[in-house]
């Protein structure tokens, strides 16, 4: 399948008060961005851990985004720092995994800043084009114990 | 597991983008879907009975919407499904119309990707499991920060209705920037005749307690319990014994020496005083900074004033005063600051004194201004005035891309003032675009322009003085000429900028800003009032400018929203929160530290972590690093982010 025509995959994970809004302020202002983002709504962006982040490669994502508010945002005070520092830790492992570290994208969006929501992803999917294929494409399949 | 589907055309919002049949032939394919059908509006009524009786009729026990944002219609179908006798929570959306048909074009991969974030919702609608919120009752008081008009009207609105209010206000009077006008466009009302009549029954209503040059210090808490603690500056002054009668001020040694922050230091007041002659409170203030006896700790032999006051209320011991209440709503009100005109150089408001901003004159307008109301500047009455508009608006040079909404207005109502003082001063208006929205002032532009104020479109590019008079050079874009107009007086028509206050309150209520920087409301259209944090609410500039009507509009709003939110003895709160497994957690407390809220206690008898389900937000940050994987994050648990992700992928 990837041989026909290989567009990249990217999954985001947003969250709710800030990128989430964000996204939607893009929508509600009809700013295009190309359509390879699945966007999965989590509460605060530090909801998110790093076996999320390792499933999704595992499974074939070409790239992962975490959006999350802009420092001193975060509607649960603090959650974003956190977030920043598991994703800092997590990029150095991709490196070591063999997987570019730019396939992992933190950015902080607000609420009002569509544009900012639709550049970004028109960024990401190039660059992503140009890197070409996630070099661990697994096809997952097993499930994830709760 | 039945799960019922219905996917929205949002007229042809969704439908115009995303092949809906192609999307309902898929979906009914997927394990676990029972039924999966289509219609115009599912928000609409139609819409939601269709939910309704398919899950009466098909037993359905998981639904999902795929329709417009979350954000927008979750209440709704989650009110619908619980209607029907299902869980509210049982419910997903799948947001195909802001993140799917508004961004993408490609109607082919809009529908590929419109199914594939349906059949992500399948599969967590599929792990979803029914929550029970809890109860929390709400504390039937309100604050309100800030007392300008916007302040005082919500204030008025919500004791009205029955509930106590507390307003606080950083100065020493409240009022606002109202209070320095003297008429109001388009009317030309008096503004103190509509303003201090309402000022003062916020000082006598039973209801209200007035909370003057203080701050609030702290909020915690959440909707319907907010802790507050405001933090109230000394003013050296006992409250109950000052009669507000002025013989302090008259004996004060540096009296008439000391430039006045309410006029902007074009008059000189004492190192004791109060703002304005109406204000409320009309308690007497000492100038920390400026009175001998703080500063020094010495004045004369002994203070005048205290000797002045026969009441005995002068008090140089007073302290700082905390004061601590519970309130179940709170309204910001915080207004705006005018913007810096000294960074527009090129306009010399640092050099030249006969450069003024809009405020400023509006102060040489008002009868207790520097001036008592006469149009008298620097000992001269101007023969020629020259306004410039858009000053810090509009001028993204300054990082301000936004219209301010009230220059426009207050420059045409200025103009009228002066050529209704002095008929034979001529008046220059350099404008960008006129903007007379709102009800009344097309109609008092047009009265102004037959008065003989002259407007010329073009704006100004810079003020210099030659032969000690202004000259203002501008081009005039209607004639595409460029032109200069010698002027005694320039008036700056300066913008709104948010508060510098705004950050402070911004961290402590966790609200968030548009790019303008003013406080964001959670809907542009359907929510202006409200924030993203439950049981807080805008009113006035605090939002964004806007004139006294719209202000006072907004004010009622922010009042009927709390009103509303008060009324109620108890609220559900979102049973969206953290649960741990006792059985799992091995006691290692790496949750503890990351909990802003405090939430978790650890139990050492038992040896395991506890979380407080009032304290606890939701947001998920511990479960994601509990090592052990025993924290469950109601609604966005493990498994279910997991099982959406592999659906995506
Ligand atoms: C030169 C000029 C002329 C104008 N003329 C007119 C006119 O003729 N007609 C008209 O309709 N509109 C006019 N306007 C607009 C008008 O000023 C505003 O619409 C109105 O004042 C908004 O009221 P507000 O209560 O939102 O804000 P404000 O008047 O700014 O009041 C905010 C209050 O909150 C207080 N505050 C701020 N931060 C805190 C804090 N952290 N804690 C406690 N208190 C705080 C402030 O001290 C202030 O008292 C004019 C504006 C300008 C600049
Ligand atoms: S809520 Fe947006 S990052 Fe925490």
């Amino acid at each position: 399948m990837e041989k026909q025509q290989w567009t990249p995959k990217i999954v985001g994970f947003l969250c709710n008060w800030c990128c989430y809004a964000g996204a939607d302020m893009a929508g509600t202002s009809r700013m295009k961005y190309p359509p390879n983002i699945r966007i999965i709504r989590v509460m605060c962006s530090s909801r998110i851990n790093a076996e999320m982040i390792l499933k999704a490669f595992q499974t074939g994502a070409d790239a992962v985004f975490i959006g999350g508010c802009h420092p001193g945002d975060c509607h649960y005070v603090d959650g974003n720092y956190r977030t920043k520092k598991r994703i800092d830790v997590l990029k150095r492992l991709l490196s070591h995994m063999g997987i570019d570290e730019r396939r992992l994208r933190l950015e902080w969006v607000s609420a009002a800043e569509g544009e900012k929501f639709s550049q970004t992803m028109q960024s990401l999917t190039d660059e992503i084009e140009q890197m070409g294929p996630n070099p661990l494409h697994l096809t997952g399949g097993e499930t994830y114990e709760r | 597991m039945k799960v019922g589907v219905y996917i929205c055309h949002c007229g042809v919002n969704i439908s115009s983008t995303v092949n809906i049949d192609n999307v309902v032939e898929t979906i009914k394919n997927v394990a676990n879907v029972a039924v999966c059908k289509d219609y115009q509006y599912m928000c609409s009524d139609p819409g939601q009975e269709m939910i309704k009786s398919d899950i009466a009729t098909h037993g359905l026990d998981r639904i999902v919407v795929a329709a417009c944002s979350p954000r927008m219609h979750e209440p709704t179908f989650r009110a619908a499904v619980s209607d029907a006798g299902l869980n509210p929570y049982c419910l997903e959306m799948a947001n195909i119309r802001e993140q799917c048909s508004w961004v993408h074009e490609d109607k082919e991969r809009a529908t590929e990707k419109a199914i594939s974030l349906v059949k992500s919702a399948v599969a967590k609608a599929s792990l979803l499991e029914p929550l029970e919120s809890t109860k929390i009752p709400v504390t039937h008081n309100a604050l309100v920060i800030g007392g300008g008009i916007a302040g005082i009207q919500s204030a008025l609105d919500i004791a009205n209705s029955g509930y106590k209010v507390y307003l606080v206000e950083r100065e020493p009077s409240i009022g606002g920037h109202m209070a320095k006008f003297d008429k109001t466009f388009p009317t030309l009302d008096c503004a103190a005749c509509i303003l201090t009549p309402k000022m003062v029954d916020v000082a006598r209503h039973p209801n209200i307690e007035l909370l003057t040059y203080s701050e609030v210090e702290r909020i915690d808490g959440s909707v319907g319990s907010f802790h507050v603690t405001v933090r109230e500056r000394p003013r050296y002054v006992d409250m109950e014994a000052c009669t507000g009668c002025g013989q302090c001020a008259s004996a004060c040694r540096l009296a008439g020496r000391i430039p006045s922050d309410f006029d902007y230091g074009l008059a000189k007041r004492s190192a004791i005083y109060v703002p304005f002659p109406q204000a409320v409170p009309l308690k007497y203030t000492i100038d920390p900074d400026r009175c001998l006896m703080i500063t020094r700790g010495k004045c004369g032999k002994s203070p005048s004033c205290v000797e002045a006051c026969d009441r005995g209320a002068i008090d140089f011991e007073q302290a700082e005063r905390f004061h601590e209440f519970d309130v179940g709503a709170v309204v910001v009100a915080t207004g705006y600051n005018e913007f810096q005109a000294k960074q527009r150089p090129e306009f010399g408001y640092d050099r030249f004194e006969n450069v003024l901003t809009g405020l400023e004159l509006e102060r040489y307008f008002s009868p207790n201004g520097p001036t008592g109301g006469k149009l008298f500047i620097n000992g001269k009455v101007p023969r020629s005035v020259v306004f410039v508009s858009c000053v810090g608006s509009r001028d993204k040079r300054v990082g301000n891309a936004y219209c301010s909404r009230v220059c426009c207005m207050y420059i045409a109502k200025q103009a009228h003032l002066i050529k209704e003082k002095l008929p034979d001063t001529d008046v220059t208006v350099m404008y960008t675009d006129m903007r007379a929205f709102g009800k009344g002032y097309e109609e008092f532009y047009e009265r102004v322009q037959k008065e003989g104020v002259h407007y010329r479109r073009g704006n100004a590019a810079e003020v210099y003085e030659e032969d000690g008079r202004l000259h203002v050079r501008a081009e005039d874009t209607l004639l595409g000429e460029p032109y200069e107009v010698e002027a005694d007086l320039v008036v700056l028509g300066a913008g709104l900028r948010p508060p510098s206050s705004a950050d402070g309150i911004a961290s402590m209520l966790h609200l968030s800003r548009s790019s303008d920087k003013f406080f964001l409301e959670a809907h542009p259209k359907l929510r202006p009032v409200d924030t993203v944090i439950d049981g807080v609410f805008l009113a006035g500039c605090a939002q964004g400018p806007k004139d006294i009507p719209d202000s006072v509009a907004q004010a009622c709003g922010a009042a009927s929203h709390v009103v509303n939110l008060l009324s109620k003895d108890y609220i559900d709160a979102e049973p969206i929160i953290a649960i741990v497994n006792e059985d799992g957690c091995v006691g290692c407390r790496t949750c503890e530290q990351l909990c802003p809220y405090e939430a978790h206690a650890f139990d050492e008898k038992r040896g395991v972590m506890t979380i407080n389900k009032a304290l606890c937000k939701g947001c998920g940050s511990c479960a994601a690093a509990c090592p052990s994987g025993s924290i469950s994050m109601n609604h966005f648990r493990n498994d279910q982010i997991v099982a959406q992700l592999l659906e995506v992928l």
